[in-house]
């Protein structure tokens, strides 16, 4: 098993790490790795490191935050609601960000509140919220209802939470409703490395409660009473599950924008490639997350250049069919 | 007494009682059948005594130390469970599934090392379930599932084992074998062993003693051949029945003969 774990995170964190350097060295201005970490130039006369350390490299390093953030979120509620279509998205999740960034963004509430603009903390108490509609829903659950019930009170809730939105978006001017769907097909262009340590918060705090979770989650996929049956505190761990996903899945959505498909898809095509222990799932996930998001939204700035193509776009143009393939192919 | 419910009642939400006002006493080494129609209440009697339900009267002691005091994780360690069907949500293999059942014995970013895994294949061989251990439990038949769950809990080395309706969805090959196992378990290991079952023949072949239930109570409970009688099964489930010692058998028979 340590082997397993050691062999797993050495391949995936490979991966990761050639897209988030390669990712920075393609773009308009074709600069040279060897000259980027050339110490002998000093960094002011250095154009090459400027490029890739304060142009791209936040691009990237944010698509890596966002992906491994909603990878996370996505393979906790599968575990967790037992359903393989539980995802931040189905949970309602992206809805509540949605909403959230919406009503900042027609509301010309776009000011800025401790060096992070007030439009992604607005979408994160959006995510937080509803996941809090779904905490309470899952309390119930406890006097018996089904997860398929939880996942369509989710759905139900994305839906609502849409409507609110788009009335939103209708009663809006040309401009506002332009820019909120800008924001809703999401965009890794955070400009600067402020929002992303602003992010770094919910989601170190996140990745400290997951780090307790890969176990159990284990045991949680056999059954709540099998769990607890095993020596699983179910309420317990379902309470850090929960928090942890909320807080990496809103971490996400509001520094990207609400970028569909990750979510749900990741953790499959890891699982189908580590199996299911979620002690080389959760890690594998993040970590293949962090580099699919990467290598979409590399893709996305340069397929049509200079135009930019949404990322949202380009993750179910790739994502569906190598699903598709990992799904169909022979075993 | 080893594990003691007294007054136990629980009822699920508003609904009429589940479990109404059961005492009972389980002596270590005893293996203790659960009989009565279904939904009687052996379920929730099963899901009480091992803690995870909590009764709204009355309260189960383990060794005189009330299951409300304990963690789970030491609870895990001495009761072991296997329910009526497991679903499994994603592609676990057997072998996984088993080591699973060694979660109470392990610290939260423990691996398991040799010690659980030898745990882990003593379980499988003695289930019979060896050579599926790389099998994924979603391709296995149900009677295979249904033994590769029993190594799971075996695999928690607890003292007591608690199943319910273990064999019902078995052949009479595999109720067979899953009871030779547990009186195997019994003797070699002392193992104490509480199954709830609707096969009457089955726990008089492998039950020291019974507990009728009927209706959330206890109908009657006491060594099998005292209480396993043709008008306790009138009581229980309105058929008139012929109860008989086997002798080649070597226990009661139950053959079951007309409406009553």
């Amino acid at each position: 098993m340590r082997r397993r774990i050691v062999l797993t995170l050495a391949g995936f964190g490979v991966l990761t790490l050639v897209a988030c350097v390669l990712a920075p060295l393609v773009g308009s201005t074709s600069i040279s790795l060897w000259r980027v970490f050339d110490r002998s130039i000093p960094f002011a006369d250095n154009t090459d490191a400027q490029v890739f350390f304060v142009a791209r490299l936040p691009r990237v390093v944010a698509a890596a935050i966002v992906g491994a953030g909603l990878a996370l979120s996505g393979v906790v509620f599968q575990a967790l609601l037992r359903n393989p279509l539980a995802s931040p998205d189905t949970l309602g999740v992206s809805a509540g960000a949605t909403l959230g960034a919406m009503l900042a963004l027609t509301a010309h509430a776009d000011f800025v509140l401790l060096g992070v603009s007030v439009v992604p903390l607005t979408s994160f108490a959006g995510a937080v919220g509803s996941l809090a509609i779904v905490f309470v829903l899952l309390l119930a659950r406890r006097r018996g209802t089904s997860s398929t019930v939880l996942l369509l009170g989710g759905i139900a809730i994305a839906a609502l939470l849409n409507a609110v939105g788009r009335f939103i978006q209708y009663m809006s001017n040309v401009t506002d409703t332009f820019r909120t769907v800008q924001w809703l097909m999401g965009s890794l262009d955070v400009g600067s490395y402020a929002p992303i340590l602003a992010s770094l918060v919910p989601m170190g705090l996140a990745c400290a409660g997951f780090a307790t979770l890969p176990r159990v989650l284990d045991l949680i996929s056999l059954g709540e009473d099998a769990a607890e049956a095993r020596g699983v505190n179910v309420a317990a761990a379902e309470r850090i599950a929960l928090i942890s996903a909320s807080l990496s899945a809103g971490a996400a959505v509001s520094l990207g924008g609400p970028i569909l498909f990750v979510g749900i898809i990741v953790p499959h095509i890891v699982r189908l490639i580590v199996g299911a222990d979620h002690r080389l799932v959760l890690p594998a996930s993040a970590l293949f997350g962090a580099s699919f998001l990467v290598v979409c939204d590399l893709i996305a700035r340069t397929i049509v250049a200079p135009v930019e193509m949404p990322v949202g776009i380009v993750t179910a143009i790739i994502g569906g069919p190598f699903f598709l393939w990992l799904l169909f192919r022979g075993r | 007494m080893l594990l003691h419910a007294a007054n136990l009642s629980f009822a699920y939400g508003r609904g009429a009682p589940a479990v109404d006002d059961v005492s009972l006493s389980i002596a270590s080494g005893a293996i203790v059948g659960l009989i009565g129609p279904n939904g009687s209440g052996k379920t929730t009697l099963v899901r009480l005594l091992n803690g995870t339900l909590t009764p709204a009267r009355g309260s189960v002691t383990l060794d005189g130390v009330p299951l409300a005091t304990l963690s789970r994780r030491a609870l895990a360690r001495r009761i072991a469970v296997v329910p009526q069907e497991t679903q499994v949500t994603f592609d676990f293999t057997a072998l996984e599934i088993v080591l699973m059942g060694r979660y109470a014995h392990l610290g939260p970013f423990t691996l398991e090392g040799p010690d659980d895994m030898s745990h882990a294949r003593q379980a499988l061989e003695s289930t019979g379930t060896a050579a599926l251990e790389a099998r994924q439990f979603a391709t296995l038949s149900g009677g295979e599932k249904q033994r590769v769950v029993i190594a799971s809990a075996l695999a928690q080395s607890s003292d007591i084992l608690l199943l319910d309706e273990p064999t019902t969805a078995l052949d009479i090959g595999f109720q067979w074998e899953i009871a030779a196992l547990l009186g195997r378990l019994n003797v070699e290991h002392g193992t104490t062993i509480v199954v709830s079952t609707h096969d009457l023949n089955l726990a008089a072949m492998l039950c020291t003693e019974l507990v009728l239930m009927k209706a959330g109570r206890v109908l009657a409970t006491g060594p099998t051949r005292d209480v396993l009688t043709a008008p306790n099964i009138r009581e229980l489930y309105g058929i008139d029945a012929e109860v008989a010692f086997h002798p080649r058998a070597g226990h009661l028979t139950v053959v079951p003969l007309a409406r009553g």
